[in-house]
């Protein structure tokens, strides 16, 4: 199999994060991996791993749209297991939204795809920053591929996908054929860690880098100038701040309730 | 011709609150058109005419239930189409917002989720970075897609009712041809309690019950509020996934959230650091949820929960 997994490098939502710029961009100082993506790359690396590995052909491809700094994520990708990375990179590119993003990626992944075709393009359940989970669905959309999100279990065989998912009021079985755009929760495995092996073995794994031009992509399409949305303004919210915090007493939970009253919540 | 286009799928015997408020937005924007997917009671279009929809745009085909999202995208491109509308409202769902997403690209539409109020001028409203910044955002093209979250607006019927026209949109040729299929649905067992995105309380139990839901059940009961929980509750099975506030689970921004033995690291402050207001109650009194909390209570749960279930019981008689 030939899988693209879509990685994305983010801010840490562990610190303070912040927009800056005319453009109200995110800062990407102190980027990671975005943590959603480390299933989707797990769920790849299950899927080749089932059909032999590597030796037998399969890939995993690491695929991130970004800044310098985006192949940090597709280097942690590689340490993790990915075969191959590809880093879309072009200063046109910056302020891109979603639809310029998905437009962008489309572009990249049928690149990919031209020398041998690809099967499966995996990605998170959303970015930990944006978190707008736009982007899947404007891919398959894109690439006229069959769209199967927020998929909590995983099953290809026979060129079909089978995948459950799981709603507040119900789950469902969605079945496709191959190729297809799959993002994936955070229920569907528990992503490993890069190991000592991994790590040393990453470091002669190759990335690729493609420009605009590469994949065929006029840079007007793409960046502030092609999103079809723009942020006109951004203010931080003031922090929260602490209210009053008592210690119990025996009367904690009768005072819990007399605050409700007072802010007349009950 | 309308100017926006609601989206309603399956509104089933009458139109959610969320449904309402999108329709109160809409005519905020002007002449509002409605797409609906799935059956249309009697008494739905009714309400639709209350609340000001001109025309009511219904699918060829009665099977795009049985697809996940792009026949609902195409069908609703054709309706914006037909309708003249610039302005599309769907719902913030996981669905909707894919569906938005699809109908972006068909319509060349700039699409802005997780939207909480719309100006006149089409600038949407939202939180981004886990609620830390507020910001305005506005489509460049002739065509918008917003999904609108619920609790944004409260519902209110049009000042003159309307009788709206219905119309029979056709389907595209093709649109399933390309889309997954669903092939079986189990529902879930109901669990009779609000609808936790859409609730005005919500009580949340995270690490600190130890596999022990029934003091956060009791005072959500007692208070009509929603059960929500920390990744850490969910992971450990003690309660469904579907309950998880946080990053990776349900935002919520209900008026009053109290929060039970989780420490609120920013994976669950994510989630619901919008609220109005937030109780907390935790042991450790070096629990970072004690920073945002409104009101903080160091204390053991199992103590002082069912004390104040017992209170309110009392209070309400």
């Amino acid at each position: 199999m030939k899988i693209i997994v879509l990685v994305k490098h983010v801010p840490d939502a562990q610190f303070d994060r912040h927009l800056s710029g005319e453009g109200h961009t995110t800062d990407r100082d102190e980027s990671i991996l975005s943590e959603l993506d480390e299933y989707a790359l797990e769920a790849a690396l299950q899927l080749t791993e089932a059909r032999g590995g590597s030796k037998a052909g399969n890939k995993v491809i690491a695929l991130s749209m970004g800044p310098a700094g985006a192949v940090n994520a597709i280097k942690k990708s590689l340490q993790i297991g990915a075969s191959e990375g590809v880093h879309l990179t072009d200063g046109a590119l910056a302020g891109s939204d979603a639809a310029a993003t998905s437009l962008a990626l489309a572009a990249a992944i049928r690149h990919i795809g031209a020398d041998s075709p690809v099967d499966l393009v995996l990605t998170g359940m959303a970015s930990t920053d944006g978190e707008t989970s736009l982007v899947p669905a404007q891919l398959a959309e894109r690439l006229g591929l069959p769209q199967v999100t927020f998929a909590s279990s995983l099953d290809v065989d026979g060129g079909r996908i089978t995948a459950r998912r799981d709603a507040d009021t119900h789950s469902e079985t969605v079945e496709a054929p191959l190729p297809a755009v799959v993002s994936v929760t955070d229920q569907i495995n528990e992503p490993r860690y890069p190991n000592f092996k991994g790590i040393i073995a990453a470091k002669r794994k190759s990335i690729t880098t493609l420009s605009l031009a590469d994949v065929g992509v006029d840079p007007s399409q793409v960046g502030h100038a092609g999103s079809w949305t723009t942020v006109t303004s951004a203010e931080e919210r003031p922090p929260r701040t602490a209210g009053t915090i008592i210690t119990d007493e025996g009367d904690a939970g009768i005072k819990l309730v007399d605050f409700l009253a007072a802010q007349k919540l009950l | 011709m309308a100017n926006v286009l609601v989206f309603i799928d399956n509104p089933g015997q009458a139109l959610k609150k969320s449904s309402l408020e999108l329709l109160t937005i809409a005519r905020s924007l002007g002449e509002t058109a409605v797409a609906v997917n799935g059956e249309l009671h009697d008494g739905v279009a009714a309400a639709l005419g209350e609340h000001g929809a001109v025309a009511v745009y219904r699918p060829s085909a009665q099977d795009l239930d049985d697809y996940l999202v792009a026949p609902k995208a195409a069908y609703l491109a054709e309706a914006v189409n037909a309708s003249g509308a610039t302005t599309v409202l769907v719902e913030n769902s996981p669905e909707g917002k894919e569906i938005a997403a699809r109908l972006g690209v068909r319509l060349g539409a700039g699409v802005i989720t997780d939207v909480v109020a719309v100006d006149a001028d089409g600038t949407a409203h939202k939180s981004v970075l886990a609620g830390s910044y507020n910001t305005s955002a506005k489509a460049t093209t002739p065509h918008t897609v917003l999904t609108v979250k619920a609790n944004s607006v409260t519902p209110e019927p049009a000042a003159s009712p309307s009788t709206p026209e219905t119309v029979t949109v056709d389907v595209p040729a093709g649109a399933t041809a390309s889309a997954a299929r669903i092939t079986a649905r189990e529902p879930k067992a109901a669990s009779g309690r609000p609808d936790l995105t859409d609730a005005r309380i919500v009580v949340a139990g995270g690490r600190g019950l130890d596999g022990d839901f029934g003091p956060v059940e009791e005072l959500a009961d007692a208070l009509g509020a929603a059960v929500g929980a920390s990744r850490a509750a969910t992971d450990a099975g003690w309660i469904s996934h579907d309950a998880q506030v946080g990053q990776t689970g349900k935002t919520v921004s209900p008026q009053l959230y109290i929060s039970a033995g989780i420490s609120g690291a920013i994976q669950q402050k994510a989630g619901m650091q919008t609220a109005k207001v937030i109780v907390a109650v935790n042991k450790d009194a070096e629990s970072p949820v004690f920073e945002i909390a409104d009101f903080g209570i160091v204390g053991d749960l199992f103590q002082v929960l069912p004390q104040a279930t017992e209170e309110i019981k009392k209070r309400k008689g």
